[in-house]
């Protein structure tokens, strides 16, 4: 370290001394006395006591000395060889060593044995390789004759501290890195080095105010010193400087370049930059402006939670603090876009880290976010739910639980209420029907079938005690016996004996249904009539006079469609092609009317005219059931996917209302013959009841009011309520649940 | 002949709408300048209607402009001074390669500067706009007041920045505009109002600047910066106009010290002394006419809405007097400039330490200073005759428009939260929370029965039991009279067997319950259109309800546990 420095300190007095000094001393001295070390370096290998002897040498030299033509080439020597060699302390010692001897040197020709403008330090002549290349050797490189050169013995830190305390000289002892060993350097070479250290001229003899010497003489002489005259044109003004001063003042003329002064009074002027702009507050120039401005919108003021100090609810715990940080890649979903904190005393307030960038952002945003026009919503969601009658002002409709009819081994898939509205039938998966009394809840009968009961239907006619069974592949007529005898009796009379048909039937109906007189056990049951189907019976309906039946058997291609009479106990099939999978059909209540529901569409026929009348879109994708409102316009339609349809047939053919009210596929609707209700039903367990009123006057369109939900069924296999029913009196609602319960909701 | 069919995208939406690239095209500008030229104009990107429509068809997001946005551009003589400048620094690094260094010394004489005034008229038509528009401005000027000079950015900037803000100040204080304050995490918050205008802008903390890695490019805040001051020099000019004030302001400044006057040139003599903000400006007319009171007209407008005005009108007045006759001392701590300009906007006397900043007028032994702000644990000398309160005192009484009670102010006290005057005032409860403290502030006949409470726990309970009975006896008032009649009449004559009949409860909890199913069966009636938004601001709703929720149970969990550690003390 010592050595770059001292280096390095050497080069810089030197570049500035060597102008000087080269001027003073002759040539031949400095090369010489290079020379002259050389051959030194040769004869004695560079022995530590003998480079001491050296400095010892120059000492007196030096002392003795004082000339300038001694001092001045130990300093142009010096300089060279620092220069030339790399860092090697005892330079600052080898220049006055050869002071020693001048008169030798000057005995010595100076290109006598070899060029000497490399002046390298040969007393090693490995070269400048790395001195680390020889670690791992004994020696440290070779002499001028090829001989080792021995490592000087490597000291541990124990050692070189116990010499730190014993050696005096110690703080003078330097490593020679060409031969590894250490020399002590002498009383001159310590002052040298703290000359240079403080930055003065090595060499204290030298003089820095040496009188300047006057080579040339700055008085003008009387007489020329040239024998010949001065040349014409230096008595002519340039013509070159006319040129460029005229320049310059066009150049001033035209206010491209100014003078000091005007750029002062520019300066000066600067200041007073601002003047009124706008001469009122509000009246506008007219100019040309940005075409339709969108101004920028303002930065959010800052709540509570930014506080230096807010109330402590605002820190974050644990747990938002996390969910901050796990937010890092996707900022804009953070709640917060800083950490609240929390200062005791305004002066903790650190800078804040980010407000820079916030800056920055916001700049960026100002020009480069695109901006438009969005129109914000200020209402309350409230406002967009529909503003419809209170549910108590469209009383009475059934608001609780009052009798549940339990008996029921599995699922009830179907009931029905007789016209009177005493007795309740329900068909289950148990391969039984049921016939209720409805106020007591008690069981009057149970009738078993061969197979699951799909369908139930009471007759409408009021003199008539039967119902319609859907039972695997077989519709039944049962007659109940339940109610007024005579009635009963008075059935069981009518269908005794089967009217004599001239009629020949119809080899496709044949095939299709066949009716046949029940087995002396089955009338026991009460079975009066028996129809077998050719495939599996799904629905049946009656006609509103009680006489007419439909029949459904989805699989049954264009013999879907079945339409039966009681009286003359003969089927027929109305439709010849098959329109898709019938799902449902029901008779218009006064005119001569079929409605046909497939999987999409509803098609209404017109039975005399025998011509499709209209087709309803369902919009969509599976119908479940439908029923007709008894005033015959309106037309409920429920959906497995979940929704419930309102038609007005006068209206249009697609649904005048879609009524969402179910979380899951509605499995029967409902409407009541007297009261302006109507009930859905669906697998979500539960029963909605609605008001459904329709207005004589054509203008007006329904009403619709969800009026109550019940949820009391329980849910089994995914099955929630299969089937809806009112009272044909009584605003009370029926539900068959897939719970094996039938439930009854009273007002 | 057939008609030419109309080719695509050449009317509409489509053609109204040109990117960026075909933008610098037209303009035959490089995006530099084009940015430059963009903010200093303050030409925007603009979001189309029909995003397809406007990209021509074109796939990807790109920045669109209006196509009027870019002919407006191309009429801008600036555009031809960014094309002389170009050629100026072409020169100038000619000059320099060649070594010419007096050519480019003179060329750099002459570097080119945009004038920006007719700009600024062009953006804000009416002094009215720029007001309203100068939240930004005030915003970023206060930021680069505050930095070191930086690389590639004119450092004349940075003391123009300086010199306008504290002009801004200056005409803020002589105005008495000053409405809200908030010390945020961010920096202070200061809002006032002028010409009706409010505007909000934000000072950083001290020692706000570091060295950003690269995330934030200064050249462009300072090209914004460069608009901004010009701006707000003219909102200068016009402010002091109004407040006849002298601009650039003037200040009369006495009791110098000698040495100071020979040390410092004059001029900075006055910009520092204006920079104390401590001293008033010179008015350019003597006596300035009195406030002018609010005239009835009861013709005008509705009664209540005149009474609405005067109180505000009132409260501005107490405002802008909140201060009067009280001194305050400002300890070295505390933020100086701040605190001055706050207090001299309420109409208060400020002083602090001669050594901290020129321009103190007091000192802190003066016997008539009434506070002294203070922001350390504990101070050596105390006066008797003042209050040592802490900084937020000042700004919590600025916001509450009264001098609040010192006493949780005072030295080493656990300071109030400090409450954000910025919230909406009369916001729904549910949907946002309002912490006790606000309540508190807006109502003070609550904080009594809250003060009672904390001071007894012991009768708190007993007292809200009876609360509770009176609350219920006042629910049904009724009920309460039905009885004591019924009790004085079975008193009077008990042999009559004609009851008075009970009356039937209603159970508010079935009631509601009830109405919430029924609204529930509404809802499902909500239109199909309008099916998805009302869901997600149900959702919106609900977020925002259980965030109050999570506050007020945070809220909860604290005062159980601060109560828990009361009681182990007294314990």
């Amino acid at each position: 370290m010592l050595s770059h420095q001292l280096k390095r300190k050497l080069d810089k007095a030197n570049n500035k001394n060597l102008p000087q000094t080269s001027k003073t001393d002759d040539d031949d001295d400095f090369n010489s006395d290079s020379d002259f070390y050389d051959s030194d370096v040769d004869e004695e290998s560079s022995d530590l006591t003998d480079s001491e002897a050296d400095l010892s040498g120059s000492d007196e030299v030096d002392s003795d000395d004082e000339t300038d033509e001694v001092n001045t080439p130990s300093k142009a020597d010096g300089s060279d060889e620092v220069d030339s060699e790399d860092e090697t302390v005892d330079t600052g010692s080898k220049p006055v060593s050869t002071t020693s001897s001048p008169s030798i040197i000057k005995k010595i020709d100076e290109y006598a044995e070899h060029d000497t403008s490399d002046e390298e330090d040969i007393r090693n002549t490995i070269g400048n390789v790395p001195k680390n290349w020889y670690d791992e050797y004994e020696h440290i490189g070779y002499d001028w004759d090829g001989g080792k050169i021995e490592k000087a013995a490597q000291r541990d830190q124990l050692d070189s501290f116990l010499q730190r305390i014993e050696d005096p000289e110690f703080w003078r002892t330097v490593k020679d890195p060409q031969t590894g060993k250490e020399i002590v350097l002498s009383d001159d070479d310590v002052k040298l080095i703290k000359r240079i250290n403080s930055q003065r001229i090595p060499d204290e003899n030298f003089n820095e105010y040496a009188p300047w010497i006057e080579w040339f003489t700055s008085e003008v002489m009387k007489m020329p010193l040239r024998k010949f005259p001065e040349h014409k044109r230096s008595f002519l003004p340039s013509k070159i400087e006319a040129k460029r001063v005229s320049r310059l003042v066009h150049a001033l003329k035209m206010g491209w370049i100014k003078t000091n002064a005007q750029y002062k009074r520019l300066k000066a002027k600067k200041k007073d930059q601002f003047y009124m702009l706008w001469q009122t507050d509000s009246d506008a120039e007219k100019m040309r402006r940005i075409h339709d401005h969108i101004p920028a919108p303002k930065r959010f003021l800052p709540g509570h939670a930014e506080s230096y100090n807010p109330p402590s609810e605002y820190l974050f715990d644990e747990r938002e603090l996390q969910q901050w940080h796990k937010l890092e890649e996707t900022p804009w979903k953070r709640k917060l876009h800083f950490i609240p904190e929390k200062y005791g005393s305004l002066r903790e307030v650190p800078a804040y880290p980010r407000y820079i960038k916030e800056r920055f952002l916001r700049c960026l945003d100002l020009y480069m976010c695109p901006r438009g026009i969005k129109l914000k919503l200020t209402i309350e969601p409230e406002a967009l739910v529909p503003k419809l009658p209170s549910p108590r002002n469209l009383q009475p409709f059934p608001t609780f639980l009052a009798i549940t009819y339990e008996g029921h081994a599995d699922m009830v898939r179907t009931i029905d209420t007789d016209k009177t509205g005493q007795y309740l039938v329900s068909g289950s998966d148990d391969c039984t029907i049921k016939i209720w009394e409805i106020n007591t809840g008690r069981c009057l009968k149970t009738i078993a079938t061969d197979a699951v009961v799909r369908c139930v239907r009471w007759c409408p006619n009021q003199a008539l005690s039967l119902i319609l069974v859907a039972a695997g592949n077989k519709v039944i007529l049962v007659n109940p016996h339940v109610g007024d005898f005579l009635i009963n009796s008075k059935t069981d009379s009518l269908l005794k004996d089967s009217p004599k048909n001239d009629t020949i039937i119809n080899e496709r109906v044949r095939a299709t249904v066949q009716w046949t007189e029940p087995s002396d056990t089955e009338y026991d049951r009460g079975f009066r009539a028996i129809l077998q189907h050719f495939k599996e019976v799904t629905q049946v309906t009656w006609h509103g006079k009680g006489d007419y039946f439909a029949v459904i058997m989805p699989d049954g291609q264009n013999r879907s469609v079945l339409i039966g009479q009681v009286s003359k106990r003969r089927s027929q099939l109305p439709f010849t092609k098959p329109k898709g999978l019938v799902q449902s059909v029901i008779f218009h209540p006064s005119k001569p009317y079929l409605f046909v529901a497939t999987q999409r569409h509803i098609r209404i026929y017109d039975l005399i005219g025998q011509a499709l009348v209209k087709k309803l879109m369902s919009n969509s994708q599976w119908i479940a059931t439908m029923d007709i409102h008894p005033g015959g316009d309106n037309l409920l339609v429920a959906t497995y996917d979940r929704k419930v349809l309102w038609f007005d047939l006068d209206l249009s053919t697609k649904p005048y209302q879609t009524l969402r009210l179910h979380g899951t596929a509605a499995r029967g609707v409902s409407f009541h013959k007297r009261y302006p209700l109507f009930a859905s039903c669906s697998d979500d367990k539960s029963v909605i009841v609605s008001h459904g009123m329709v207005y004589n006057d054509l203008m007006l369109n329904p009403l619709i009011v969800p009026l109550k939900r019940f949820e009391d069924h329980k849910s089994c296999n995914d099955f929630g309520v299969f089937d809806v029913r009112f009272h044909p009196l009584q605003p009370w609602v029926f539900s068959a649940g897939a719970d094996g319960t039938i439930k009854l909701y009273c007002n | 002949m057939v008609a030419k069919r109309k080719k695509k995208f050449t009317s509409g939406e489509g053609a109204r709408y040109i990117t960026r690239q075909g933008a610098l095209k037209k303009l035959q500008l490089s995006l530099k300048d084009f940015r430059r030229l963009c903010i200093l104009k303050g030409i925007y990107p603009r979001e189309p209607r029909n995003r397809n429509k406007a990209q021509k068809g074109r796939s990807g997001i790109k920045t669109l402009y209006h196509s009027k946005d870019i002919l407006f551009l191309m009429q801008e003589p600036i555009i031809w001074k960014l094309r002389d400048m170009k050629v100026f620094f072409r020169k100038v690094a000619k000059a320099k390669t060649t070594k010419e260094f007096g050519q480019m010394h003179r060329l750099l004489k002459q570097h080119p500067k945009l004038k920006l005034d007719n700009i600024v008229k062009e953006r804000y038509p009416t002094y009215i706009d720029a007001l309203r528009d100068l939240d930004d401005c005030l915003t970023l000027c206060f930021l680069f007041s505050t930095f070191p000079s930086l690389e590639h950015i004119n450092h004349e900037q940075f003391a123009l920045c300086r010199r306008l803000t504290i002009e801004f100040m200056h005409a803020v204080i002589e105005s008495k505009a000053l409405r809200k304050v908030f010390i945020s995490i961010k920096g202070y918050y200061y809002q006032v109002e002028i010409k009706g205008v409010t505007i909000t802008w934000i000072v950083p903390h001290q020692f706000g600047y570091q060295p950003q890695r690269g995330e934030v490019d200064f050249k462009i805040m300072s090209t914004f910066v460069e608009f901004y001051i010009i701006m707000l020099g003219f909102v200068n000019y016009r402010l002091y106009n109004s407040l006849n004030l002298f601009y650039p302001p003037k200040l009369s400044i006495r009791n110098v010290p000698e040495i100071e006057k020979k040390l410092v040139n004059k001029e900075a003599l006055t910009s520092e002394r204006i920079a104390g903000l401590n001293l008033p400006l010179h008015n350019t007319v003597l006596h300035t006419e009195e406030e002018v009171e609010l005239d009835e007209f009861p013709l005008e407008s509705s009664s209540e809405e005149m009474a609405e005005a005067k109180k505000e009108g009132e409260e501005m007045n107490k405002l802008k007097t909140l201060f009067k006759g009280l001194k305050f001392f400002l300890n070295r701590e505390v933020p100086r400039e701040s605190l001055v300009f706050v207090i001299r906007c309420c109409s208060g006397e400020v002083s602090w330490d001669k050594l901290l900043f020129v321009g103190s007028t007091f000192d802190e032994d003066d016997e008539t200073i009434t506070y002294q702000i203070v922001d350390r644990p504990i101070v050596d000398k105390q006066f008797i005759s003042r209050y040592y309160v802490q900084p937020q005192w000042v700004y919590d009484c600025i916001n509450a428009r009264e001098l609040l009670p010192v006493n949780k102010y005072f030295i080493g006290e656990v300071l109030p939260p400090h409450l954000s005057p910025f919230v909406d005032k009369d916001r729904d409860s549910y949907q946002q929370y309002i912490p006790p403290e606000e309540v508190l502030l807006r109502n003070p006949n609550v904080k009594l029965a809250d003060n009672d409470m904390e001071e007894d726990e012991g009768l708190e309970k007993e007292a809200e039991g009876e609360e509770k009975e009176e609350s219920d006896d006042e629910d049904e008032p009724d009920e309460l009279k039905d009885e004591t009649v019924e009790k004085l009449q079975q008193n009077a004559k008990k042999k009559l067997s004609v009851k008075t009949g009970e009356v039937e409860k209603e159970d508010p909890w079935k009631k509601h319950k009830l109405e919430k199913q029924e609204y529930r069966l509404r809802e499902k009636m909500v239109k199909n259109k309008h099916r998805r938004l009302y869901k997600s601001m149900m959702e919106g709703k609900k977020k925002r309800s259980k965030e109050v929720w999570l506050l007020k149970k945070k809220r909860r969990l604290i005062e159980e546990k601060e109560k828990a550690a009361r009681k182990g003390k007294t314990n």
